[in-house]
């Protein structure tokens, strides 16, 4: 290895550490300075609650709320809408790739149906499929379906036309053309929509559970308000974004593994 | 001789919401075995309209288009178009595979192809890890394994360096004549048309129409390279260099 290889290898660790240790020293001041500002009162304790009082409130919650089933309601929530999401965007998206005239028919309803504000939708839902975790599931559908919708389908439209091209060559059906050509060519774009669908899909589930639920964080975080205990929304919050960056972290690495 | 194919008063118009654009107007010529025909003309004159024509891709407007009895086509695009997923030798058993014609007999004729062309080292490796030039020869050997009588080949190598592609012309040359094959190619080269062909057809500007068929004819048959020597050769592309420009 040459002195300069050396050099450069060299620097891009030290690029590294300078980034992890960044990003911990962010986490910590953020969590220390929140600390002292709440303890000295600076800002009112009560409204932005503090790192110690969430740590007691989560203590709380999973000794006297069973916090671990409400943590399961909202997983299993995601999990379920998740994986029917990524299935229904697929196959709506192959329907209306093959049939052009569909696509061409419900484009303006799409389009309104896009621009809907969903939860405007929400007490609809609950009429319609009641109190439950199925309401929740189709409010989460309804948000992840239309991105996933049209990133693949977008996808679809991506590709190479000159490779089309080479299959009608071969006087090739439309269905070798979908199996063969249109479903592995946009192979990635599937692969990466399913990050974007997580996160649609979580706040799927979450404006589901604020809107009808019994169960999950989002019903924690909306029954924390009405009694107005703002230690158990500032603990519901914080316990959400764990998840919600963990999940992010497995699709990640799911998405590497794929794609190698 | 025997006539392959034989395309009689070819016409071709398109149709757009606001106008019809005559593409073809009154083509005819034949296509004899073992004959290596080049069609040059102007960009966007039509020439590749013509071949989708050929092949069945495209409908024509008017006229006829003879082939003997049980001859098959081979069309092979401008782009190599591998796909990347796929492995090299199954890229070249595509065409096989769509048609469900990927028997063990073909499989081997196809891996007789790459190492009679000096590529079976490369059977398990992916697109991405072939030279272009190479990519050129496994998209010629794809075409090649349906066993076409006929090629058409739609400006094959215009995506190679200059450098490649004087090399792969003398390759696929050399190629065709092997296995025997006829071929009509379309280029916008009129040197890779001279030295490549027995007759070159040039065709004029929109709609395009035959403006001049020449028979190549040389003082010694050799590779695509050594053709370009000829003495012939500057007066061929001085007579199609005019042709073409009277149109510009």
């Amino acid at each position: 290895m040459s002195e300069e290889h050396i050099h450069y290898l060299k620097k891009i660790r030290k690029e590294k550490i300078i980034v992890f240790t960044s990003q911990i020293t962010i986490l910590i001041g953020f969590i220390l300075l929140w600390e002292i500002l709440s303890k000295y009162k600076i800002i009112n304790p009560f409204i932005f609650s503090s790192p110690t009082r969430i740590l007691t409130t989560i203590k709380n919650l999973y000794l006297n709320y069973d916090l671990i089933s409400h943590i399961l309601t909202t997983l299993y929530e995601t999990l379920i809408a998740f994986l029917l999401g990524i299935t229904l965007s697929f196959i709506f998206a192959v329907i209306l790739y093959e049939f052009k005239i569909l696509n061409k028919i419900i484009d303006p309803y799409l389009t309104m149906l896009n621009s809907l504000p969903k939860v405007a939708l929400g007490p609809l839902i609950i009429i319609i499929s009641g109190a439950s975790s199925k309401s929740i599931i189709v409010m989460a559908l309804l948000i992840n379906l239309i991105v996933g919708i049209m990133t693949i389908y977008n996808g679809f439209n991506n590709i190479d036309p000159d490779l089309k091209k080479l299959f009608q060559t071969f006087h090739a059906s439309r269905m070798d053309i979908l199996l063969k050509l249109t479903i592995p060519a946009s192979y990635k774009t599937i692969i990466s929509s399913l990050k974007l669908n997580i996160s649609m899909t979580l706040i799927g589930v979450i404006m589901g559970e604020f809107l009808v639920s019994r169960k999950g964080l989002g019903y924690l975080i909306i029954y924390g308000t009405q009694v107005f205990n703002l230690d158990m929304v500032m603990s519901g919050i914080i316990i959400l974004i764990i998840i919600s960056f963990i999940l992010y972290k497995i699709i990640t690495y799911i998405e590497k593994k794929l794609l190698k | 001789m025997n006539k392959l194919l034989s395309v009689k008063n070819l016409n071709k118009v398109y149709y757009n919401k606001k106008e019809e654009t005559e593409a073809i107007k009154d083509i005819s010529f034949d296509l004899y075995e073992g004959e290596f025909i080049s069609i040059v003309g102007p960009s966007g004159c039509g020439k590749s309209t013509l071949l989708n024509i050929l092949t069945g891709m495209d409908h024509l407007t008017k006229g006829t288009i003879d082939l003997k009895e049980n001859l098959k086509l081979g069309y092979m695009l401008q782009s190599d178009s591998m796909l990347e997923w796929k492995k090299v030798i199954d890229n070249a058993l595509l065409g096989l595979e769509i048609k469900r014609e990927k028997t063990e007999e073909n499989k081997n004729y196809v891996k007789g192809l790459f190492q009679k062309y000096g590529l079976s080292d490369f059977l398990d490796k992916y697109p991405k890890e072939l030279s272009g030039g190479m990519r050129e020869r496994v998209a010629l050997i794809r075409t090649l394994a349906l066993k076409p009588d006929i090629l058409i080949l739609d400006e094959p190598f215009s995506k190679l360096d200059y450098q490649s592609r004087l090399k792969v012309s003398d390759d696929v040359y050399k190629i065709m004549k092997e296995e025997g094959k006829t071929a009509l190619m379309v280029t916008h080269d009129i040197s890779e048309a001279i030295s490549i062909s027995d007759r070159v057809i040039v065709l004029s500007d929109r709609p395009c129409t035959i403006k001049n068929i020449y028979k190549i004819k040389r003082e010694k048959e050799g590779t695509p390279i050594e053709n370009r020597k000829d003495k012939y050769f500057a007066y061929y592309y001085d007579c199609i260099w005019k042709d073409l420009a009277y149109h510009e």
